[in-house]
């Protein structure tokens, strides 16, 4: 696989931020401006989430923006025609993410079609079992030079993680902690014991660390174990209370990289 | 054909397990011991012996004679309203409970839609002394008072759903979230043949006491074990899957299974899931599912809080898709003439689920020579103010 992803883990190996949001909030034409926002100020990666009606593996927050894209009219094909002049706009890696449901009903070979087409690089479907991937999707996906990211829980055996590192080819989702998403407070020395355990499997993926990364304490963190961290719930929150959008986006992702932020 | 599961999981085109990573162990856990569990002889004892002295098990098989003489042919009612708190849905708590013992999960999670379920796994909670929290759409906790109440007698906590429509869908949601967050020292009660694999085939095993006893009452009542109809409502379909369970490979046994039409299944306030629904993911299984084009889900009506969800368990889906099962959709109207006519034909008071599989003898003649059973699931003692304020015609 060779891909925006992909090249970036080839020359950048730590601090990498990836930053998630739902597209069509808090307005429905905002994707880009958001995007471009969020690479301008330093993200290296940007997910884009799909909005769906039941997202059970996410908190509070990730719940409510999905509503109101959802009330605010998002739909895959909207998201499709909006991300049309996305190359144009945002050179970093960008993956699309959300449930199953959505993407099976608009049609699996059209979605990763029209992903490849408007240069998406990567898939995050948290839903999708290990079994279907294989069997079904992983030939499509790689069709489209599409890659795709597995998560993985503390609770994930060694044997499971090889699996996963096997299968993936872009990162590996490291989840922080058992828990939905927009769990919030300090990484736990407990939790730094599992991150280091995970780094010493020399996994031949790059692994960012999710969930629960919320500001420059807890990404620096994750960064001393992994080679960056993904920040979802807490950027949604910035932009649910943001006036002006360019300005709070840039010193959100500035001061979680600990830089200085001109004000 | 094939009705069981298959060794991946699956009804034909439906079924799985599209769970978030974080539930694989627990779902691994559950696949590699359910069966060793069920099936092992001191699980069965304990088992078979609560079903019997505490639930009251075997339930009356009975030939309901003015309702047979109204309709023209031979009604049997299986008598599943009068299982200790009025409805099948404890056969399979009994059985999970069990289970969860054996897993040595210390803390139970349950959704509910019509409350009897939250009530049926309150209860062997209680009996069991294990914590129990209960997730319950907020519109459901104010439609079934009465069982949100009798949860909180049993000592379970109550905790309202509050996100989409607030019914069962986002109580199941709730409840998944919960797991999600305590994978290791929790088991979820699911309480229908729902959810990803092993839980419809589990579900389903645990419900089949209903048609195993189906079998020995007809044949000493009829002198056949086969009848030639077995009706059951569907929400999730737990109560249709233990009445048809040992049935399903006879094809001369006609199934039929009922679903909620709501104000009418063209109005837009319905929960007819298969003839509204296309195949889509929800809670863990590929199932066929109420959604928009853009497969987001719709928001399912009925009257009846039980019937109230937008799709069907798997193994549904796949007696529709194969032709096994016949599905007909009763409205909320129907639904509610047919309890109300059973309350004064046979003196008993079914469940508004129930009365939706009562109605089917408007719709459907049967012949005059012809057994049917009809899967009566619950009481409608929980239903009792619904009754009371249906404007009937
Ligand atoms: C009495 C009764 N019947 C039927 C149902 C529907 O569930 P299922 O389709 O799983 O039997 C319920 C659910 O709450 C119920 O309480």
């Amino acid at each position: 696989m060779n891909n925006r992803l992909t090249n970036l883990f080839t020359h950048k190996k730590e601090n990498l931020l990836a930053i998630y949001f739902t597209a069509g909030f808090p307005a429905l034409d905002q994707t880009i401006e958001i995007a471009k926002a969020t690479a301008e100020a330093g993200a290296d990666i940007i997910e884009i989430g799909m909005p769906f009606s039941d997202p059970v593996a996410d908190g509070e927050t990730i719940q409510q923006s999905n509503q109101q894209a959802l009330d605010n009219g998002m739909h895959l094909e909207l998201l499709f025609s909006q991300l049309a002049n996305l190359r144009k706009e945002v050179e970093v890696p960008v993956l699309l993410m959300g449930y199953l449901n959505p993407v099976m009903q608009f049609g699996l070979e059209k979605f990763c079609q029209k992903a490849a087409e408007v240069g998406v690089d990567g898939l995050i479907l948290p839903d999708l079992p290990m079994q279907e991937y294989e069997e079904t999707y992983r030939p499509v996906f790689e069709q489209h030079n599409l890659s795709n990211v597995f998560l993985m829980t503390p609770q994930t055996s060694e044997e499971r993680i090889r699996k996963i590192d096997a299968l993936t080819n872009g990162f590996i989702y490291v989840m922080s902690s058992a828990s939905t998403t927009g769990k919030t407070g300090a990484i736990s020395t407990e939790q730094e014991a599992y991150f280091e355990r995970v780094a010493k499997m020399k996994l031949k993926n790059p692994r960012l660390i999710g969930f629960g990364i919320s500001d420059n304490a807890s990404f620096s963190k994750a960064c001393q174990h992994a080679n960056g961290a993904i920040i979802g719930s807490a950027f949604i929150k910035t932009l649910a209370q943001s006036q002006q959008l360019n300005k709070d986006i840039g010193t959100f992702i500035k001061t979680v990289k600990g830089e200085t932020v001109l004000s | 054909m094939n009705y069981q599961v298959d060794t991946r999981g699956y009804y034909g085109d439906f079924g799985g397990a599209f769970i978030p990573e974080i539930l694989h162990p627990n779902i691994e856990e559950l696949k590699a011991q359910y069966l060793d569990i069920m099936q092992s002889s001191d699980f069965r004892a304990e088992f078979d012996s609560l079903l019997k002295d505490y639930v009251g098990r075997p339930t009356p098989l009975y030939f309901a004679k003015r309702m047979s003489k109204k309709y023209q042919t031979n009604v049997y009612l299986k008598r599943e309203d009068l299982n200790h708190t009025g409805a099948h849905k404890i056969n399979n708590t009994i059985g999970q409970i069990l289970l969860a013992k054996r897993l040595g999960k210390q803390k139970i999670i349950a959704e509910t839609g019509a409350g009897q379920h939250g009530v049926a796994t309150a209860t062997v909670c209680a009996l069991m002394d294990i914590e129990c929290i209960v997730y319950m759409g907020k519109i459901d906790m104010a439609r079934q008072r009465p069982n949100v109440e009798r949860m909180r007698l049993l000592g379970a906590k109550v905790v309202p759903a509050t996100s989409g429509s607030q019914t069962l869908k986002d109580a199941t949601n709730e409840a998944m979230r919960h797991w999600i967050n305590h994978p290791t020292d929790t088991h979820y009660i699911i309480g229908s043949v729902v959810g990803p694999h092993p839980y419809p085939d589990m579900v389903a095993r645990f419900q089949s006491v209903i048609s195993e006893e189906m079998k020995t009452q007809l044949l000493e009542k009829t002198g056949s074990e086969n009848p030639d109809y077995v009706i059951a409502c569907v929400g999730g379909g737990s109560n249709a899957m233990g009445a048809f369970y040992h049935y399903l490979d006879r094809p001369e046994v006609r199934l039929i299974a009922v679903e909620a039409a709501g104000k009418g299944v063209d109005t837009g306030e319905s929960a007819a899931t298969t003839q509204l629904g296309k195949p889509g993911v929800l809670h863990g299984s590929k199932t066929i599912l109420m959604q928009t084009s853009d497969g987001q889900v719709v928001e399912p009506y009925s009257i009846s809080a039980g019937l109230d969800y937008p799709g069907i368990g798997p193994a549904h889906a796949h007696l529709f898709a194969s032709g096994r099962a016949e599905f007909m959709s009763v409205t909320d109207r129907d639904a509610m003439e047919a309890g109300r006519l059973l309350c004064r034909t046979e003196g008993i008071i079914p469940a508004i689920e129930s009365s939706h599989a009562l109605a089917v003898f408007e719709q459907r003649k049967f012949a005059p020579d012809e057994v049917v059973v009809l899967n009566l699931s619950g009481r409608g003692d929980k239903d009792l103010q619904t009754y009371i304020d249906y404007e009937f015609e």
